[in-house]
């Protein structure tokens, strides 16, 4: 065999336990969700079981009662609403200031940006209870609004769109005003049009940071009603550490990781955009 | 920072375009960081009744305590040893899958999905793996004689937590080190190649080098990474324990602000975090500007 064989031939191997080693976690927890619980305590097996149907069924419908846990399907919609209120409202906020300052010269407009920059030095993590005293005192626990209006705001977004803006000719924005087009109705029917492909990859990456959320909802919420699937795992897994529930916890690990999964495989383009334009 | 040459006239539109953003920015960051820094500096009673200044006071007991010292230590291991191992196998991957023909795309697809992967999901899945009764890679570990059990042992706990932080990370890595692949011309390459240089030698001379600002980037948002979005992998998990074992700093800014109720230290040790992550993040902020020409 020559070397240059031989380093293909182990180039592959080496690429084959890698990726065997991202997918391998959630196999094992896919076959744990189709196995009933005396199943999944006396040693796995590799391959699934019998009892999917009855699984998904039950965590869907009721969930881990029991432990004053409620079903997952009202989870799950709650992480639907909450994921996409974070997103279209991220787009649209930072549509606007990325136009403001962009395309208007206003004192202030240094300051504006500094104070638009320190969301991306302030993530949620290093001012964990202020933030909850003042969503506390708007009286916005346990609610959507509570959940998804304080994740809004964004550096990151906003500069893309003024990067995206930049881009587009002074002579476009010149004819417009020739026309006698205000600046809303040049947002509206060039820019917007214009960051169509933009908006799309924020999308992607939008949708997944909100479905993803952790730490807010665990602040935010005390009625397990408002609960997001993502940090009800989190009791579900205590749970089990003292009873264990395993089938029951990973189908609930399936479902929760479906839909951001399914959205960065159907839009694979936009996902690896948005990445890169959001990042760098 | 520049504008745009042709402008819109006017004071009332931008104030109006801006006023979410602010208002958003402004009631849910900035107040808050603000109200960090002023508790940092009192001295609350347990029923939070009254305060009294104490200036420095907070931040030199916490300093005097030996478990924030400890804290300190062992967030910079976790942070530096997830960095290293997630970014060491992305790198790997991402020249591996750079340099072979057929498969490709495939390798590519299922080394990125993982993005999607919430941290806390991430940290479940591989308790679950590592679970001391039933987990398949414990189990394989007490077939060559390891006992595995991370509800009692410290070290195996903290490697839980790197490993199921690394994993999550390593997707996105990985994208980031082939983008910054494929930038690199081939023809430099195959000169190299010509005056025989081998593979190795290429590496170390030529890849290298040239990925060295993606490599910069990444060490920067692998580490605020580590210091703010693995509390979910360790929340999830193995709950900063056991005893201390896995209590990185954000992890204790929570416990002790929200079990203890130490409002004072707790906040003492959000404005040393800010401090941190904000500094990283400047950097970065000032590395992406100088690298990105609009």
């Amino acid at each position: 065999m020559s070397s240059t064989r031989f380093r293909i031939v182990a180039s592959h191997a080496a690429l084959i336990i890698g990726t065997a080693l991202m997918i391998l976690p959630v196999y094992m927890a896919f076959v744990a969700s189709t196995h009933d619980l005396s199943r999944s305590l006396t040693g796995l097996p590799l391959w699934p079981g019998a009892h999917l149907i009855d699984n998904y069924g039950q965590v869907l419908g009721e969930g881990m009662r029991s432990y004053g846990l409620p079903p997952i399907g009202p989870m799950l919609f709650n992480s639907f609403v909450v994921a996409l209120a974070i997103t279209f409202g991220k787009i649209a906020v930072s549509i606007l200031s990325g136009f403001a300052i962009t395309y208007f010269q206003f004192p202030f407009r240094i300051l504006a940006f500094w104070i638009i920059f320190a969301t991306m030095m302030l993530p949620v993590e290093v001012r964990i209870l202020p933030t909850y005293e003042v969503v506390a005192g708007f009286g916005m626990l346990d609610s959507y609004t509570g959940l998804s209006l304080p994740l809004i705001a964004s550096a990151t977004a906003t500069f893309l769109f003024r990067q995206v803006f930049m881009t587009v000719p002074d002579e476009l924005t010149e004819a417009a005003r020739i026309d006698g087009a205000g600046p809303w109705r040049f947002l509206w029917w060039i820019l917007i049009p214009m960051s169509r492909t933009n908006i799309a990859a924020l999308f992607v990456i939008t949708f997944i940071y909100g479905w993803n959320q952790y730490l807010w909802p665990l602040l935010m919420t005390k009625d397990v009603s408002y609960y997001t699937v993502i940090m009800g795992i989190q009791r579900m897994a205590r749970a089990s550490d003292f009873q264990p529930q395993w089938h029951l916890v990973m189908a609930t690990v399936i479902l929760a990781l479906l839909p951001p999964v399914i959205v960065v495989a159907a839009m694979q383009k936009q996902f690896v955009k948005g990445l890169f334009e959001t990042e760098k | 920072m520049r504008g745009k040459r042709v402008t819109f006239p006017g004071m009332a539109v931008p104030a109006i375009l801006l006023a979410p953003q602010l208002a958003v920015t402004f009631v849910f960051f900035v107040w808050p960081a603000i109200q960090s820094l002023r508790s940092a500096l009192f001295r609350q009673d347990a029923f939070g009744m009254s305060e009294e200044f104490v200036f420095l006071d907070n931040f030199i007991k916490l300093f005097a305590e030996p478990d924030y010292g400890q804290a300190f230590g062992l967030t910079l291991f976790f942070a530096l040893a997830t960095t290293v191992l997630s970014m060491g196998l992305a790198l790997l991957f991402a020249v591996l899958a750079d340099g072979v023909v057929k498969g490709a795309a495939i390798y590519k697809s299922l080394l990125t999905w993982p993005y999607a992967v919430a941290p806390a999901i991430a940290g479940v899945l591989w308790w679950f793996l590592f679970n001391p009764t039933i987990g398949i890679f414990s189990r394989a570990l007490a077939a060559i004689g390891i006992d595995w059990n991370h509800h009692l042992n410290s070290g195996q706990a903290l490697a839980l937590v790197i490993i199921a932080s690394a994993w999550k990370q390593l997707s996105y890595n990985f994208l980031f080190f082939l983008a910054g692949l494929q930038t690199i011309p081939k023809s430099l390459l195959e000169a190299a190649a010509l005056d025989g240089a081998d593979g190795f030698v290429r590496f170390r001379k030529i890849v290298l080098p040239l990925l060295m600002p993606t490599t910069f980037f990444l060490i920067v948002t692998n580490l605020v990474y580590a210091f703010c979005d693995t509390f979910a992998v360790i929340h999830a998990t193995t709950g900063g324990g056991p005893g201390t074992a896995t209590t990185t700093l954000i992890f204790k800014i929570y416990r002790d602000g929200f079990e203890s109720l130490d409002l004072g230290g707790s906040a003492a040790q959000s404005v040393i975090l800010m401090l941190l992550v904000g500094t990283l993040t400047i950097i970065q902020f000032r590395y992406i500007e100088r690298n990105i020409h609009y």
